[in-house]
């Protein structure tokens, strides 16, 4: 794991991967990390950075956190594993991988449709560890998976976590465990580094508010609106008080997701004061109806980028 | 009152807690109840105002311990929604709060006297409670042995209420309930239509906006349902995702609920589902087996011997054998879907062939495949045609205290074991009693149990439901 020294220069290894990477432009207060240039090859070492890392770097720069979603196998894995690498090299600071499930209850008809194409596809868990371990080694940024729990379940949770973080995942978000069952999965989580994300919502209590975030690793997850995933015309603005509520109990960095789909959200929950932008069934949309994977690829490269230009 | 709330070890939340006599430490509000006097609000008692996870569990455990009186069986459900390892809340965030405030609810409720005479009331006059305790005696006499020996056969007759079936008992409580959490929008999910019908039932007569969450495949093999509810009012939701049958209603009517919480009440039609919905139906449908005892009383003077009862998600199994679960000297045996068989893949025996996971909130039995997805199941009967199984049903398997057993598709129409005649058909033409193909099943079982019965034993079918639903499906299965 490469350790961040902020005194050393430039020769010092970025991320994973096979070579050594030079940050090209080393900024007069800090060594830039950040996304100024693509990495032409990087020292082989074992993971992208921890997901509270990322934070914290991106924090000293005053930069908010761009974080894409997208379900695995849909289309295909193979696309899958190409919108990785475009995600990655377009700007994101954390992806979320979707492990797709029979029966998602917080997710809405995107990203349904999304999980029911990727299953009849016979996408399943093996394929898309195995996607990983190819893939994952490539990318800069670290992948959190997203999955409900009966897929964990089915392994053990131990099992889970070794097969997870042995491909080079750092973070997991579980939508359908609550604080109170979130127990073993925290605990096995902890011993295999993997950082559990929790969720709060504008439906929690303000004291419940305060244990989630206490709990939680990483990051945390403020669910914008009373609902399932998917896109809406605007984001609520329950979000900006929402946010400074969090922060006046937890210094830990706040993503805010569900429904954010434009740019202008975007600019509009930074300006708010959320550490991270979360995008999902908008950019899913795109890969799944897209004409073919080629064209879901280029369209995607661009909306990235246009929406990590929206943020600081 | 306040240092209880601190006292629950292992709990995050609780910990956290500021202890705060006129607040729930849970949330730092109180739940406000339509028609709530002030002498009896729900923090008036010290011991509903703390936090559901800290001072009720106290004393939910503690009633519970005292009402059970046998130490090894538990809690059911414990302070956590938990009846054993199974059950709990296994649901989006956004829903922690709304099944916080149910239970709160709930409890108060429980103890409401206005309430609990509103709601006999209702079950007595509207619903047509009580239901007969009947004695089949041609279904007796089928089952007398060369010998003249066997068992005697009673039919709990569900099938007599308002609507048809068991159902109507959780939908009209549970409408109640929604009106004092004054929430006008009503969602469910359905399977036979039963359940649905119940609830756009109780919402004409309660005045309330009723949407009913069916699967496609459902709605075409249970039409005259389909028709029924939206007769009564109720907007009718076909969902087409997944397998389009049960489960995925159920998914559905989640995610509905995951979207309007704060303006709807979800009546869940069945003893599954997140804390404290396997509870909460188990003891609007309890009835069921507290009029039992009484009529088997009357009739015999003494307890039945065996209980019968076909197993979907599990509501009506329930019902009947909750108030006879500490009598070990009664044999609770449940019934489930075989489909085509248990070998084909193509069945609902989630108790015989699943395997413990999470579905709609609550760790359970469930058919999954080897990648943890859920199995679409089949029944010739929507109703019991669901993956998985209420918790507490997982747990009384899980320590023996209950029997289960399943019945094929063929089984429950066509008699495997007695030539020439039909489960379906056979109640039909012993007693006069057109049954659900639900409650066929667990007709179609006595063929197994009756012949391995003393002389005498008394067995208690829980007749759930009518077969009117039915005979479309029996019109293309039987030659008749």
């Amino acid at each position: 794991m490469v350790v961040a020294s902020k005194a050393s220069l430039s020769l010092l290894p970025l991320r994973s991967s096979s070579g050594i990477s030079f940050s090209c432009r080393p900024s007069s207060t800090s060594i830039s990390w950040g996304r100024s240039c693509t990495p032409m090859a990087s020292l082989s070492v074992a993971s992208a950075p921890a997901i509270s890392e990322i934070f914290s770097r991106l924090k000293e720069k005053n930069k908010v956190a761009f974080i894409p979603f997208i379900t695995a196998g849909d289309p295909d894995l193979s696309t899958t594993s190409k919108a990785l690498k475009v995600l990655d090299s377009s700007g994101s600071d954390l992806i979320e991988l979707g492990i797709p499930y029979s029966d998602p209850l917080a997710d809405g008809p995107v990203i349904q449709a999304a999980a029911t194409r990727a299953l009849a596809k016979g996408t399943n868990f093996d394929g898309v560890i195995s996607m990983l371990r190819e893939v994952v080694p490539e990318l800069s940024c670290p992948i959190a998976l997203f999955t409900y729990y009966n897929p964990i379940l089915k392994r053990g949770i131990d099992k889970f976590m070794s097969i997870i973080k042995d491909v080079g995942v750092r973070g997991l978000v579980v939508p359908d465990v609550p604080l109170e069952e979130t127990e073993n999965l925290r605990k096995e989580a902890v011993r295999h580094k993997i950082e559990l994300v929790l969720l709060t919502t504008p439906t929690t209590p303000t004291e419940r508010m305060k244990g989630i975030v206490q709990a939680s690793q990483g990051f945390v997850y403020l669910v914008s609106s009373v609902g399932v995933t998917g896109a809406r015309t605007s984001v609520s603005s329950r979000v900006q008080s929402l946010l400074q509520e969090i922060k006046e109990a937890t210094t830990k960095p706040v993503a805010v997701g569900f429904g954010i789909s434009k740019p202008e959200h975007v600019k509009q929950v930074a300006g708010w004061g959320a550490d991270g932008v979360i995008v999902g069934s908008a950019i899913v949309k795109l890969l799944g109806e897209a004409k073919s994977p080629e064209e879901g690829l280029k369209e995607l490269e661009s909306f990235t980028r246009s929406l990590k230009a929206a943020l600081p | 009152m306040a240092a209880s709330a601190n006292s629950v070890i292992g709990n995050p939340i609780v910990g956290l807690a500021k202890s705060s006599p006129s607040s729930s430490a849970f949330l730092g509000a109180r739940i406000h109840l339509r028609g709530e006097r002030s002498g009896r609000s729900a923090s008036a008692s010290p011991s509903s105002a703390l936090a559901v996870s800290c001072a009720m569990s106290g004393n939910i455990a503690a009633v519970e311990a005292e009402k059970n009186g046998k130490p090894g069986l538990g809690p059911r459900p414990d302070s956590f929604g938990r009846f054993g390892r199974f059950g709990g809340k296994y649901v989006p965030e956004t829903l922690m709060y709304a099944l916080f405030e149910l239970e709160e609810a709930f409890r108060a409720l429980s103890k409401d006297e206005d309430f609990q005479k509103e709601l006999d009331g209702i079950l007595r006059d509207y619903v047509g409670r009580e239901s007969p305790l009947y004695f089949a005696e041609r279904l007796t006499e089928h089952y007398r042995r060369s010998n003249g020996e066997g068992p005697h056969i009673y039919l709990k007759r569900e099938d007599l209420n308002h609507t048809g079936a068991h159902k109507i008992n959780n939908a009209v409580a549970q409408a109640l309930l929604a009106k004092r959490l004054g929430k006008k929008r009503i969602i469910a999910e359905t399977g036979a239509g039963q359940h649905g019908v119940a609830t756009a039932t109780v919402c004409a007569r309660f005045g309330l906006e009723c949407i009913v969450y069916m699967g496609a495949q459902d709605m075409e093999r249970q039409a005259l349902n389909v028709f029924r509810m939206r007769l009564l009012g109720a907007e009718v939701r076909g969902v087409h995702s997944g397998t389009a049958t049960l489960k995925d209603a159920t998914s559905e009517a989640i995610r509905d609920w995951v979207t309007n919480v704060e303006t709807t009440h979800y009546i869940l039609g069945s003893v599954a589902g997140p804390h404290p919905y396997p509870m909460l139906v188990r003891e609007f449908h309890a009835v069921i087996g507290k009029e039992t005892r009484k009529q088997a009383l009357e009739k015999w003077g003494g307890k039945p011997d065996v209980l019968v009862a076909c197993v979907g998600g599990g509501s009506n199994a329930m019902g009947l054998f909750h108030e006879f679960v500490d009598d070990t000297d009664v044999r609770l045996v449940g019934v489930e879907a075989a489909g085509f068989g248990l070998d084909s893949g193509k069945h609902a025996a989630t108790l015989t062939k699943g395997e413990v996971g999470v579905l709609h909130g609550a760790m359970s039995y469930l058919l999954q495949d080897d990648d943890g997805q859920i199995i679409e199941p089949h029944s010739i009967s929507a109703g019991l045609d669901y993956p998985g199984v209420g918790p507490e049903h997982s747990y009384l398997k899980d320590i023996g205290r209950a029997e289960y057993f399943s019945v094929t598709d063929e089984q429950a129409l066509e008699g495997f074991f007695t030539v020439g005649s039909i489960a379906f058909k056979r109640l039909s033409r012993l007693e006069g009693i057109i049954p659900a193909l639900e409650t066929s099943h667990a007709l179609a079982y006595l063929e197994e149990l009756c012949p391995t019965l003393p002389d005498g034993a008394k067995v208690v079918l829980n007749c759930s439901g009518r077969g009117d639903k039915d005979v479309h499906t029996a019109i293309k299965h039987l030659q008749l």
